[in-house]
């Protein structure tokens, strides 16, 4: 059974189409790749499956059930994480409380699922602090190196710096790991590695392979077609707000439409790598 | 239902002036995105420069005006260029802060000069009346009219002909596009508050001679009538801020006629509140917007708080608690008791805007709901003091949240207006349930402090049991945000987005914030109601709610030293310069501006 499915969804706004009936499906395990130039729809779509924007039309299946036009709290405590294309932190939150706090949803011994007194129960024992509280800090805690560990000396280092301070690779490492503290089923990254450099680019293409390794099933929106064919198990191609490929990064890499799609004409691309033409004399 | 007319025509003048008003605030949030809050003080400036012209100069109408509009127009762009734009950089509710900060020095200085009484403006148009059904309409209401409709016009022609309105209308839309078009976005600014203060003077001017009365403190309903008339049409919206004035000035007058004068405000409050709950975006639109991208919407400077070591706090706690026994000058007790309730309403306000990031302007608010309640629990019910005060303190807790939670969906400086209409609301509803409160008359012979029975009437005793709840109440404030709590409304407040990407419910933080925040308020108001044994709708006003913002910040946003800090600050300090006591309110109103534009991040820094 397929983890997440995407079928005929849409979406506008006013008169622009920015998703138009499209359908996909994401298997366990899998790592998917979504690319396309610049305003196909991919983080309209990624917004459309984590719950901060609604389908007008069609529907989106996680684990079988209906998640479409939830809102970004439930998704996230069904096991959604994301990050995001500019990369939000929290900036004045030093790493450790950014990375915490992405397992807040994992929090059992002080957030119990009371009805109605809920959240006077968690005021009440996040005053008094029992033991069962404060282990469960504590573990979270040791979850939290943990994950950083993840990224070698890049993060520990600076574990109680405020995300502000951070290089902006680092900031961008610190959202994945927030990310993994949601223990999440499945991970959706947008442009992981906008802005980066060719040496960080590669080491997070290390991490993102390590995740994978790990069985982690990640829905991936790059623009790097090195990293895409490197990592992918299957590419999807958006333009316009429409699937125009889909499959095997090297069947994907010579479909004549995602050619067309990216660089314009496909004899342009061909005459790019050919010796320039003679002016004809008029 | 010949009457029905009367109001109408009445309504619809009233709904004019608003729009003078309400136009003005709708350019300068359209061009720069700003809240300006010293908008109601420069119409208040134009009534007043209006009187100089006719009660001591006597000039004609016509040079008045001009006069009115001119000074206004300068007095707008001194505010534009010496208040708002060293604050560019800065994060979006930082000049709304400077605006309010704007607003106290000038109210305070007009009534330092001119004294708070209110004066009479006479209007120097002649005195016919015209018959319409059954009521009749002066030259001044036509006048007004007239003066609204060819503003209207005017405006519009500017905005829609010439070179410089378009300049304005692109910085509107696109200020950093504009920029790149050679547009000189700083003289756009410059222009636009020059019409919008021109616009405010000219209404305060016709306000004053239509109801024959000034007097300092009349900008500030102006301002609020403004944004509830620029809200209901949409903010930014030039159209339907004069659509959404027109619309207030007509409820209002039908509300009046079925209802009296005193219910006046209630009517633009409850408006505001409507419009903010249910069409954030305006009457006229049915946008859903996606959140913008992050580092908008909240004050908080990043810094590194300074600590305290634990000795320290403990060793001042003692110095405090020593006081009355070495110091025995009662007038020091009490203005330490006055910092310690002060400090309490410090702390409740820390945690909502600096920990929570939401910004609250209503907080007076909180503290009437604890005063009336524990005094009226103690009066009318015989609950002994204790217990009445701490049921205030709960109270409070639940009835602030729920008044609040309409505005939970709201970001940023909307949140402020908010609850500044929920403030206001709170106390106008104080004044007219008479049944409950005692209306104007307010609430007497409220019974003293109380401790096993045994009555605290002398300074010392208060004292103490202030500074035990405030010392009570910090502790609990920072036992609750630390760890998971802490965090979580941290997280709120940094980036609401990523927030609920990651579970956190945003309604469910929100009202667990203002639930203790209410509780640590309703305890002080509890508190200074027995010790003051009088209180009416007047004693918790903005001006409270504006103090305790300044306090806040200057101790830094989210650190509990120092609220404290910041309330025995500027609770204390004037003090010392007693003679200085006309120029406190404008001190307050000198000392945030400075804080907001050089120390945004406090004393002791945002935690």
């Amino acid at each position: 059974m397929s983890l997440l499915e995407i079928v005929n969804v849409t979406r506008s706004f006013g008169g622009l189409t920015a998703v138009d009936g499209v359908s996909l499906t994401v298997a366990p395990g899998e790592l998917v790749s979504v690319i396309g130039p610049n305003g196909a729809g991919k983080t309209t779509l990624f917004n459309l499956i984590t719950g901060l924007d609604a389908p007008d039309a069609g529907e989106i299946r996680f684990e079988g059930r209906s998640i479409g036009g939830l809102p970004p709290e439930r998704l996230a405590a069904l096991g959604l994480a994301r990050t995001f294309q500019h990369g939000r932190v929290f900036a004045n939150l030093s790493v450790l409380d950014n990375v915490l706090l992405g397992a807040h949803t994992r929090l059992r011994a002080v957030r119990p699922q009371v009805p109605l007194v809920g959240p006077l129960v968690e005021l009440a024992l996040a005053l008094v602090r029992p033991a069962s509280v404060r282990a469960e800090e504590q573990r979270l805690r040791d979850e939290a190196r943990e994950i950083l560990t993840l990224f070698g000396e890049r993060l520990l280092p600076r574990i109680d710096q405020p995300a502000y301070s951070l290089s902006y690779a680092n900031r961008r490492r610190v959202e994945i790991a927030r990310a993994l503290a949601l223990r999440p089923r499945l991970l959706l990254l947008d442009e992981p590695t906008a802005g980066m450099n060719p040496s960080e680019t590669a080491e997070m293409l290390e991490i993102i392979r390590a995740l994978k390794a790990r069985g982690l099933t990640i829905l991936l929106i790059e623009h790097k077609l090195e990293l895409v064919m490197e990592l992918s198990d299957r590419v999807v191609v958006m333009d316009d707000g429409r699937v125009i490929a889909e499959g095997a990064p090297e069947l994907v890499r010579n479909d004549p439409a995602v050619i067309e799609a990216y660089l314009g004409h496909s004899t342009i691309g061909e005459a790019a790598d050919a010796a320039p033409r003679e002016l004809e004399a008029v | 239902m010949n009457s029905f007319l009367d109001h109408t025509i009445n309504g619809l003048i009233i709904g004019n002036i608003y729009a003078l008003v309400a136009v003005g605030l709708a350019l300068i949030f359209g061009v720069s995105n700003l809240i300006n809050f010293a908008h109601g003080s420069v119409y208040m400036v134009g009534a007043y420069i209006g009187w100089v012209c006719v009660a001591a100069l006597g000039t004609p109408l016509p040079l008045t005006l001009a006069t009115v509009m001119a000074g206004c127009a300068v007095l707008g762009v001194a505010i534009e260029r010496l208040g708002l734009r060293p604050l560019q950089g800065a994060p979006r509710i930082a000049p709304l802060l400077a605006t309010i900060g704007i607003s106290f020095v000038l109210d305070q200085l007009v009534q330092l000069i001119f004294s708070p009484d209110p004066r009479s403006l006479p209007s120097q148009l002649p005195s016919w009346r015209l018959q319409v059904g059954s009521g009749s309409i002066g030259a001044l209401d036509l006048f007004v009219a007239a003066a609204g409709i060819a503003s209207a016009a005017l405006l519009y022609a500017f905005l829609r002909f010439t070179r410089l309105g378009a300049a304005v209308r692109a910085t509107a839309q696109d200020r950093d596009a504009a920029l790149q078009m050679g547009v000189d976005v700083n003289r756009v600014n410059q222009v636009v508050f020059a019409i919008a203060s021109a616009l405010g003077g000219l209404s305060g001017v016709l306000v004053g001679m239509y109801y024959n009365n000034i007097f300092p403190a009349m900008g500030f309903q102006a301002t609020l009538k403004g944004f509830v008339a620029q809200l209901v049409g949409g903010a930014g919206n030039v159209p339907g801020a004069i659509a959404g004035s027109l619309l207030l000035g007509l409820i209002e007058s039908y509300g009046i006629a079925i209802l009296g004068t005193s219910y006046r405000n209630l009517f633009a409050f409850i408006i505001l509140m409507a419009v903010l709950a249910w069409r954030p975006n305006g009457l006229f639109s049915a946008g859903r917007k996606l959140p913008p991208e992050p580092l908008t919407g909240t004050f908080v400077a990043p810094s590194r708080p300074l600590s305290v070591p634990r000795w320290a706090l403990a060793a001042a706690v003692g110095a405090a608690l020593i006081l009355p026994l070495v110091w025995r000058d009662s007038y020091v007790v009490q203005t330490l008791t006055n910092a310690w309730l002060y400090g309490m309403l410090a702390l409740s306000l820390t945690l909502v805007a600096g920990t929570a990031g939401q910004m609250s302007l209503g907080h007076a608010g909180l503290l009437a709901i604890g005063g009336y309640a524990s005094a009226l629990l103690a009066l009318d019910l015989g609950v002994p003091v204790p217990l009445a005060v701490l049921l205030a303190g709960l109270i409070t807790a639940a009835l602030g949240t729920l008044l609040v939670f309409p505005a939970f969906r709201l970001r940023g400086h909307y949140i402020a207006i908010a609850t500044l209409a929920i403030g206001e609301i709170v106390n106008l509803v104080i004044l007219n349930w008479e049944g409950l409160t005692r209306g104007p008359i307010g609430v007497a012979g409220i019974p003293p402090l109380e401790l096993f029975g045994q009555p605290l009437v002398d300074a010392a005793s208060v004292y103490w049991v202030a500074l035990a709840v405030m010392v009570g109440l910090a502790l609990l404030q920072w036992r609750l945000t630390q760890f998971h709590l802490g965090r979580t409304l941290r997280a709120i407040r940094e980036d609401d987005v990523a927030a609920r990407a990651f579970g956190i419910s945003l309604n469910r933080y929100k009202g667990l914030a203002f639930a203790v925040s209410g509780f640590a308020a309703g305890l002080s108001g509890a508190i200074t109601a027995h010790m003051y044994s009088y209180i009416n709708h007047e004693t918790f006003n903005t001006q409270i709610s504006v103090l305790a913002l300044t306090m806040v910040i200057l101790g830094g946003l989210g650190n509990i030293v120092g609220a404290i800090l910041g309330a025995v600050a500027l609770i204390g300090l004037p003090e010392l310069f007693r003679g200085l006591a006309e120029y406190r309110m404008l001190v307050y109103g000198l000392v945030l501006l400075l804080l907001v534009r050089f120390r945004p991040q406090g004393v002791m820094g945002t935690v």
